[in-house]
């Protein structure tokens, strides 16, 4: 299994999932994602527990992309649970969701989200905001040393 | 407390004055009565025994000078004192003396040896016929005469003592009517304060308790007596009985206001709770929206651009129309859900009211308007606005929306010409108006105006989803002011709209004049 992740897409949507990777694609960004269908398996990966209780703690996800309403655990939940571990708060989360209501953005920011993004309708508009967002995270930003990953 | 009231417990004591008055008065009555009376009595009595002692004083003198008359003309010194001696049978008499023509003493008598001395040895020759009283005894003299000639004077000496002790034995009498009298009075009082002084201790005790607790369940306790204080009583006790009544009736009612005001209240809580619920399912209902709608038409934008771009050899030119079409749409809807999620928000937005001069405001959003108006010059005419208490950013939304009315309505005319300003309206308020010289719009349709999703032109001549002024008509209400517009096709249009926002401030009554269209 390939341990390495550039971007963890977190979406239950498998039309969301398939734009998104085409989107991608385009940018030859698609060969490092890895794909979460509900809140619990992401929280599983990056915390390397139940079925993926294999993954090295080590090599964490480079950036996440995460959708707010999710099946099980809910996007929030989820942006709270990698946020307050020492382990995973400095990975990157970008929040892409379709809503733009102001007492998510308000939350998300308080938990402390990285970016918070609004999923534009246009394919057009959709696809520059994923190109942007893959260059930016994955090759304009340094991303978090290890030792920001330190568990104390 | 409650129930009848006896006695005099608590009470002021009124009752031991009204008891002693009517002793006194009793008692006053009775010995003045009776002082009067003895009064009355005592001095007849003592009149009417001066006039008897006088006559019988007068007729035994006759007596004595009739039966000494020979005596003297004889000048019988015994016979004289014989005739005096027979008085021995009147104890009353003290002395007794006949005396002769010159006046000097010719026999005497006296009842006792020491009153001898009290005799007189000569009196006047021509003394009159007399009854004198002095203080203790009182004197008669008489003259003796026969054949027309005087021939001496008989003078008699009466004791007053026992006229004296009679009237003191009146006297006695009297005082010993009079304390009887007291002492039955007194008795009489106390009768008659069982009788008049205890129903009126009562009452007053009942009243001083009354005026005290304002319990008119009190009751005075009945006397047995049909008299006026038994009557008394009773209509005290009949009045007491309406006034608790008229108070059940005042207590009774004002539960009843007081049970209203509560349902009154509780409604008020249930349609407050229904509100709330209500305005948590319309949150609940934009949210879904913003999410659930947006995202299969994002999907629907998404695969038919890639069906484009993956089968584009193997799409006629039709087909590519028709996607073109497609995604034009899928674009339209996503503006029309973003209008309208902003106007759903507005709805749920507090209105954070500040003191905002308007002219920053205005400029701003004419700047930004003409900076996007590609190129076409706009003839601004901003006249200074006044300063109002109103929601900044809120304002901002409505102005914005006015101003890009204004210029798009305006595209087709050679020179546009957007005027934006402030009159006052009867009461001193300032009106706000963004008047345009564009295609304006028949009066006609006004009504339609601030409706959500109304249009009045074709959607290929101006774009627009129809939420604009909808959101400015409930912006404009939720600062308690009213939004109208005045035009006519090719005329150009005015938007007039008043704020009211002061803290505290009642809602201002512009509708009558500026009712919303």
């Amino acid at each position: 299994m390939n341990d390495r992740i550039d971007i963890l897409l977190v979406e239950d949507n498998p039309d969301d999932i398939e734009l998104a990777i085409h989107a991608l694609r385009e940018e030859k960004l698609a060969n490092g994602i890895t794909v979460a269908r509900d809140g619990e398996e992401a929280l599983d990966i990056v915390f390397c527990r139940g079925p993926h209780a294999d993954r090295d703690f080590d090599s964490p996800p480079r950036l996440i992309l995460l959708d707010l309403k999710l099946p099980k655990v809910d996007g929030l939940d989820v942006l709270r649970a990698i946020k307050s571990d020492p382990r995973t708060k400095a990975i990157p989360v970008v929040i892409m969701t379709s809503s733009k209501e102001e007492r998510d953005l308000v939350e998300s920011y308080r938990i402390g989200v990285n970016a918070y993004v609004q999923k534009p309708v246009s394919f057009d508009q959709f696809l520059s905001v994923v190109k942007e967002l893959g260059l930016f995270w994955l090759v304009i930003n340094q991303p978090p040393p290890s030792q920001a990953f330190d568990p104390s | 407390m409650s129930g009848p009231v006896s006695g005099a417990a608590g009470a002021r004591p009124l009752h031991g004055t009204f008891k002693q008055k009517l002793a006194w008065m009793t008692v006053l009555v009775s010995t003045g009565a009776l002082v009067v009376a003895g009064t009355a009595f005592m001095s007849y009595h003592l009149l009417a025994s001066r006039r008897a002692i006088a006559r019988n004083l007068a007729v035994q003198a006759e007596t004595i000078g009739l039966n000494s008359v020979s005596a003297l003309v004889f000048d019988d010194e015994r016979s004289a004192e014989e005739s005096l001696a027979a008085l021995r049978a009147d104890r009353n008499i003290v002395t007794a003396a006949i005396y002769g023509t010159e006046g000097n003493l010719f026999a005497a008598y006296a009842a006792r040896p020491e009153d001898e001395d009290g005799i007189d040895r000569v009196i006047s020759a021509r003394q009159e016929d007399t009854v004198r009283f002095q203080r203790r005894t009182a004197d008669a003299f008489r003259t003796i005469v026969t054949d027309g000639k005087r021939r001496g004077t008989v003078h008699l000496v009466y004791s007053l003592n026992e006229l004296f002790a009679d009237l003191a034995g009146y006297l006695g009498i009297t005082i010993v009517v009079i304390g009887v009298s007291i002492l039955t009075a007194r008795f009489a009082a106390s009768r008659l304060q069982r009788t008049f002084s205890e129903p009126v201790a009562r009452l007053a005790a009942a009243a001083e308790v009354v005026s005290r607790t304002k319990d008119y369940t009190v009751r005075v306790e009945a006397t047995s007596s049909t008299d006026e204080f038994g009557m008394f009583i009773d209509t005290f006790n009949e009045m007491l009985a309406q006034i608790q009544a008229r108070e059940r009736e005042v207590e009774a009612g004002q539960s009843q206001v007081q049970q209203l005001n509560e349902e009154l209240e509780q409604r008020v809580l249930q349609r407050t709770a229904e509100l709330d619920a209500t305005n948590k399912e319309l949150e609940a209902f934009t949210y879904s929206v913003s999410h659930d709608l947006r995202a299969p038409l994002r999907r629907i934008d998404g695969f038919a651009n890639l069906l484009g771009d993956k089968c584009q050899s193997n799409l006629p030119d039709e087909g590519r129309h028709f996607l073109a079409r497609i995604r034009e749409g899928t674009q339209q809807m996503g503006q029309l859900i973003d209008d309208l999620l902003n106007l759903a928000r507005l709805g749920r937005k507090d209105v954070s009211i500040r003191t905002t001069d308007l002219s920053p405001i205005v400029s701003r959003v004419a700047d930004a308007l003409s900076r996007d108006s590609n190129g076409r010059v706009i003839d601004w005419r901003l006249q200074p606005l006044p300063t109002v208490a109103c929601d900044p950013a809120l304002i901002e939304v409505v102005f914005t929306n006015l101003l890009s009315n204004a210029v798009k309505y305006t595209k087709n005319r050679e020179q546009t010409t957007i005027e934006v300003g402030a009159i006052q309206d009867d009461g001193g308020f300032p009106v706000f108006f963004v008047r345009d010289n564009g295609v304006g719009f028949s009066m006609k349709y006004a009504h339609k105006l601030f409706g959500p999703f109304q249009r009045l032109h074709r959607a290929e001549d101006f774009e627009g989803t129809g939420i604009g002024l909808a959101t400015v008509q409930r912006i404009i209400h939720k600062h308690k002011g009213a939004v109208w517009a005045e035009s006519d096709v090719d005329a150009g249009a005015s938007f007039y709209f008043t704020i009211d926002a002061q803290p505290g401030a009642g809602a201002r009554q512009t509708l009558s004049k500026g009712e919303t269209r």
